[in-house]
This record gives structure tokens, C-alpha cells and sequence, in this order.
């Protein structure tokens, strides 16, 4: 799950971390006043999307009146934001955050995340701030400095320092640093987090570290233990379908194509993709019925396959490993009915029962095709949808 | 022989008497599993399945000499199961419980390597040694004993290679599911390199996934380290960049963990790679000529 920037802020004036004074409002008259509430002659104003690039798509305006401020959030709310990381529709804005200026001398990067390879959470700074950091590790991996956390003991002053001096910190950033990069490890450790950071973290004009930016990312397996953080989601933000499967437990990403997929198992669903791409076909999802595959679970997903317009036919790949593929079948057919599924469904069982199901499935007059193995039910779907593109 | 586990070795269940353990410590059973017994906390002395239950591993472990341990219980739960069995004695942990929290693994599988225990998953089939020892969810009949050893991060995917290795006519040394998780308790280089020692094993299919380096590492690994014949096959060739694909650790992020990343680099490595999940047997068949 990601926070909002205003979120991540708020988590890290909890944890003692040094961020701007700021206010996040979801009208325009609430813009005008928390440039009031706030003081001084200059602000700035942020949309708040789950996205990177809100600079270059004019999603962060400097103003120096109420007016503007309220301009500005007229000017977004309720709308869409595309950038360089969201889809081509974009993501809507429904709150601006409203900050103190800050006064910028130095742009720094700091970041943590968990590392598969070495098994640990890692710190990453890089005095190339602001930019993106991917390119920076891509073309001069050098200029970025690392620290890694001991799971057991969790992280140390030391490491902080040597981080901070490497920086090139000087006198009182040297405490500054240290007392943020313990402050963010222990937020990361205490909310679960899968990835943090803070592009840019400024040096100010009086040489103060200052977190400018925000991005936090929550693992989804530990949110049944962040219950604050629960109430942070910002069911706005994500993917419609996407919501509505998880609703079910139902594994469900859209892609552009037209042969919806309901697979059991993750990379059995992956797999089913590919094969369909392979045999000149375009997938139009990934979708994880799980294990069971009951009547039920296979009605629910029918519904969302469906619900993209795109999809004019269905493969339906199950192995059925423990559970008999005969009643796979009857729930296959019993959710075609329910739906009323109206484009081709091509359906492949294997493992327990599997001749039993294509019986099933052949006897039940429905507009269902029985494939014998995977390659076959890929060439079937992909001539039911009119052959290879 | 066989990798891991084998008719002698003695399992117990955590979480035995509820749903998930009970349902798959029956099957294990029938399968010929050399089930010895069972730990839920608090019902220990009752005899489930016509096995003892226990209500710590550690009473388990000293009144059954059990080599290793299949964990069902809950996710919030399996950080403190695993830190348990891993501090009784028990030399092999089987965890398949899905959705633990990566720093809960973090600490867990930390714990493990500096007590010498070998964690397989979570968010796994289990590992099975056909015909002889079954620790897991797989199914049991569609595996023959034989000669291929199998590693894979998704379960179903497992399944399907063992299918087609069934059919083909070779059947299976053993079969480790490492899970899908970006944490996992062993990686393909654990599971390799115990193939590449087992006699009974004669060639190798790995199966991997988008997200995470696992597969580079291993192609490095079995290039250097490998000297049986191994056909791999990737899967979400298809899948965008930067979501999730069912499993935790199925992500691409920041352009990295592409399924063609990981083709490439393990045909460098000299494995004969597989674009069609269906073609696996007949890849195995290619390059060993069976």
C-alpha cells in the first residue's frame, strides 16, 4: 500500500523528523486558508498522487498569495494527473497539500528498502537528490552509499555517521543526519515499510537537513497489524476492478489485451499469459482464483473479467491439484450461467478427475470449449478471438 | 537417494489440529509420510489423526526425534513457529503458510542460518520426494519416482512440470517449492547445489518468476557450480512493470526483475530455457536425449 506525500510526512513529524509546516486540504477555499493559517508570503502548493513526476506534469506550484493557492487547487482537484508513472488515464487528485517555503542549498537523497538479495533492509544516500535515483544508480552506482541493517540488532548511530560523513555533512548535520536515518529505521521497522523515501532531503540556506519529499510504501502482508495505517489507504488511488477482486480475495491485475485469463495459482496465471501471448494472442488480465476454485470464487471472477469491455473470449486454465476437476467443471458451468457469459470460454483442467471434467463441460451445452492441454487451449482462444494479431 | 527428505525422515505438524494441518497431515499420511506427531499449544496429550499432539516443539521434538517440521499455522503467527522450531532442534522447517510480513521473515530466516537450519518457503507447495515423503499441499499422485529434480517459486507451475516429467516417462528425484515470496527461507543456489550432489538426480528443472534477481544468481551459480543438464522456464514474460503479480515477490520495480533479464541470463549460463510453459518435458528431452 503507498501513502499520500502529506502522509508520509505527517509518520515522519511523529518520529521527530525535521519536515515543512503544512496542511492538507481537499477544496479550494481550504487552500486559500491554510496559506493564512500557516503564515508568511510564500507557499507551496502540491497535488497529492500515488505517483512520481508531479514537478514536470505541473502537479507543484510555488504561490505567494492566498489567491494563487486557491487557483491552484481549483486547478487540480477533482482531476486527473498524468505522469511518466501512472497509466495513460492517470491518477485524480482529491487533496493539495499546502506547505512553508523552504529554502534550498543542497539536494540530497535517502531511502531504505528491503534488499532480496542480501536479506536485509537497506539505506541508501546519494548527494545526487532531486533526480530520479534509478538513473543515478544505473550510471554512477558509485555516488550512491549504502547501509545495511542487522535484522536481529536493528541500526546503529555508527552507521548513520559514516553514512553522514560520506555525504560530506559538516559540524551539527553530522547529529542532524544520524538522528533521521535512527528516526526512519525505526518508522520502518514500527509501520512494516517496503520502501521509503525522501527526494530531495535539503540542506537549507541555514544548513539544516529537511525532508522536502515523501514516499512510503507499505509491505501488504503485515497491514493486518498497522491498523493506523489502514485508515491512511486511499481507496481513490487504486485500480477499480483491481479493488473489487481483492474484495474476494481474487488476485486481479488488468493489461490491454482481449483474452481474459482466470488461472489458479500466481504463476500458473503468469504462465497462462504468456503462452496465450506466444501463440499470437494479447491477455487481457492476470487473475489468481486461488486454490479452491469454487462456483463462487469462479462466478466473482467471471464478473470482473467481464466488466473490461475489451475481453471477447475467456481461458480458463485450472490444475486441479487436490481438488476434483469434475466439480471445477460444474462450478465453471454453473458461474457461465449465473454471469450469463455471452463470449467463448475455452477451458483447460488437468490433474484430479480431468477427463471426468471435459465430459462435464462437453455435456453441459454451454458455449464452452474443452481444451486437451495448455498449448491447445491457447490456439483455441486465441481462434476464438479471430486468430493471431 | 533424494534431496532433503526421504522415507526415514520423521515430520510433525505445526498447527496440526487446526483445518489447513489436519487436512494435509491426512493426506501426508496416506501418502506414506512418516508423520510422528503434532504441536497446538494447549492440546498437548490429546492424540489427533492417531498421533500424539504436543504442546511445544521442543516436547515434540524430544519425545519424537523429528527431523523436520511443515508449519499451517496463521501468518500473524509463523515468524514466532518458525523462530520456535528452529530453537528445539529441528533441522528442516517446511513453512507454506502465505502472507507473512517480509520483516518478520527478515528476522526469521536470519535466526535460522546462524542456527544451522535449513527454512524451506513460506508461501510454498512444500517439498516432496516421490514415493516416499510428502511435506506439503502438492498432489501426491501426480508425482513418479525418478530422475528429475525440480525447484520452483510458484506452486501451480510446479505442478505442471511434474505433470509433463510424469508423462514423459522420467519422474522426479525430489520436488522444492522455495515460495513466492521475496524473502524466501532457501533460494534456487540451496536447491541446486543439493541436486548437483544427488546421485538420483540426473537433470533439473527450474522454474522462476518476474521480480527479484533469484534466477541471475542462480545462472551465475550454475554456470560456475552445475554440471547436470537444466532446462528453466520464466514466468510473466507478459506482466507490466510495477505491480504485483499474485505473489509478493512477483514485482518488477524500477525496470528490474524482467522475465527476459532472467531468459538472458540464464542461457548465458548455458541452460536450455523454455519460452512455453508446455514445452518443459520436451525441453528436458532435447538436452539429455530421453
Amino acid at each position: 500500500m503507498n501513502l499520500h506525500e502529506y502522509q508520509a510526512k505527517q509518520l515522519f513529524g511523529e518520529y521527530g523528523l525535521p519536515v515543512s509546516e503544512g496542511i492538507a486540504v481537499d477544496t479550494a477555499s481550504g487552500a486559500a486558508a491554510a496559506t493564512e493559517t500557516i503564515g508568511g508570503s510564500k507557499w507551496v502548493v502540491k497535488a497529492q498522487v500515488h505517483a512520481g513526476g508531479r514537478g514536470k506534469a505541473g502537479g507543484v506550484k510555488l504561490v505567494d498569495s492566498a489567491e494563487e493557492a486557491e487557483a491552484f487547487a481549483e486547478q487540480w482537484l477533482g482531476k486527473k494527473m498524468v505522469t511518466y508513472q501512472t497509466d495513460a488515464g492517470g491518477q485524480p487528485v482529491s487533496k493539495i497539500l499546502v506547505e512553508t517555503c523552504t529554502d534550498i542549498a543542497q539536494e540530497l537523497y535517502l531511502g531504505a528498502v528491503v534488499d532480496r538479495s542480501s536479506r536485509r533492509v537497506v539505506f541508501m544516500a546519494s548527494v545526487e537528490g532531486g533526480v530520479e535515483i534509478e538513473k543515478v544508480a544505473a550510471e554512477t552506482p558509485e555516488k550512491i552509499l549504502k547501509a545495511t541493517i542487522d535484522p536481529l540488532t536493528g541500526a546503529q548511530a555508527y552507521q548513520g555517521r559514516d553514512l553522514a560523513f560520506r555525504l560530506g555533512l559538516k559540524g551539527a548535520q553530522i547529529k542532524q543526519f544520524t538522528k533521521l536515518f535512527l528516526g526512519l529505521s525505526k518508522l520502518f521497522h514500527d509501520m512494516d515499510l517496503a520502501l521509503l523515501e525522501i527526494n530531495p532531503l535539503v540542506i537549507t540556506d541555514e544548513g539544516n537537513l529537511h525532508c522536502l519529499d515523501g514516499k512510503i510504501n507499505i509491505d501488504g502482508n503485515a497491514m493486518y497489524r498497522q491498523p493506523k495505517l489502514r485508515e491512511m489507504h486511499d481507496p481513490s488511488q487504486d485500480d477499480e476492478r483491481e479493488a473489487q477482486a481483492a474484495e474476494w480475495e481474487l488476485n486481479y491485475v488488468a493489461l490491454d489485451g482481449n483474452i481474459g485469463c482466470m488461472v489458479n495459482g500466481a504463476g500458473l496465471a503468469m504462465g497462462t499469459m504468456d503462452i496465450v501471448q506466444l501463440h499470437g494472442g494479447s491477455p487481457a488480465n492476470f487473475l489468481d482464483v486461488g486454490g479452491g476454485a469454487t462456483k463462487e470464487r469462479v462466478t466473482e471472477a467471471f464478473k470482473i473479467i467481464l466488466s473490461d469491455e475489451n475481453v471477447a473470449a475467456v481461458l480458463v486454465n485450472i490444475f486441479g491439484g487436490i481438488v476434483r476437476c469434475d466439480l471445477i467443471a460444474e462450478g465453471v458451468i454453473g458461474a457461465v450461467n449465473e454471469v450469463g457469459v455471452e463470449v467463448p470460454v475455452v477451458v483447460r483442467l488437468e490433474g484430479n478427475n480431468a477427463e471426468l471434467g471435459r465430459e462435464v463441460l462437453k455435456a453441459s451445452g454451454l458455449n464452452i470449449i474443452a481444451a486437451t492441454s495448455l498449448s491447445d487451449a491457447a490456439e483455441k482462444v486465441v481462434a476464438a478471438t479471430g486468430g493471431a494479431q | 537417494m533424494s534431496i532433503l527428505v526421504d522415507k526415514n525422515t520423521k515430520v510433525i505438524c505445526q498447527g496440526f489440529t487446526g483445518s489447513q494441518g489436519t487436512f494435509h497431515s491426512e493426506q501426508a499420511i496416506e501418502y506414506g509420510t512418516k508423520m510422528v506427531g503434532g504441536v497446538t499449544p494447549g492440546k498437548g496429550g490429546q492424540i489427533h489423526l492417531d498421533l500424539p499432539v504436543f504442546d511445544t516443539v521442543l516436547e515434540a521434538f524430544d519425545e519424537t526425534g523429528a527431523d523436520a517440521s511443515v508449519i499451517y499455522v496463521p501468518a500473524a503467527f509463523c515468524k514466532d513457529s518458525i523462530l520456535e522450531a528452529a530453537n528445539s532442534g529441528i533441522k528442516l522447517i517446511v513453512c507454506i503458510t502465505e502472507g507473512i510480513p517480509t520483516l518478520d521473515m527478515l528476522a526469521a530466516k536470519e535466526s535460522c542460518d546462524q542456527l544451522g537450519v535449513r527454512l524451506i518457503g513460506p508461501n510454498c507447495p512444500g517439498v516432496i520426494t516421490p514415493g516416499e515423503c510428502k511435506i506439503g499441499i502438492m498432489p501426491g499422485h501426480i508425482h513418479v519416482p525418478g530422475k528429475v529434480g525440480i525447484v520452483s517459486r510458484s506452486g501451480t507451475l510446479t505442478y505442471e512440470a511434474v505433470k509433463q516429467t510424469t508423462d514423459h516417462g522420467f519422474g522426479q528425484s525430489s520436488c522444492v517449492g522455495i515460495g513466492g515470496d521475496p524473502i524466501p527461507g532457501s533460494n534456487f543456489i540451496d536447491v541446486l547445489s543439493l541436486f548437483e550432489a544427488d546421485p538420483q538426480t540426473e537433470a533439473i528443472v527450474m522454474i522462476g518468476e518476474i521480480g527479484g534477481t533469484a534466477e541471475e544468481e542462480a545462472a551465475a551459480y550454475i554456470k560456475a557450480n552445475v554440471s547436470k543438464p537444466v532446462v528453466a522456464y520464466i514466468a510473466g514474460v507478459t506482466a507490466p512493470a510495477g505491480k504485483r503479480m499474485g505473489h509478493a515477490g512477483a514485482i518488477i520495480s524500477g525496470g528490474k526483475g524482467t522475465a527476459d533479464e532472467k531468459f538472458a541470463a540464464l542461457q548465458d549460463a548455458g541452460v536450455k530455457t523454455v519460452r512455453s510453459l508446455a514445452e518443459i518435458g520436451s525441453g528436458l528431452s532435447e538436452i539429455t536425449g530421453w
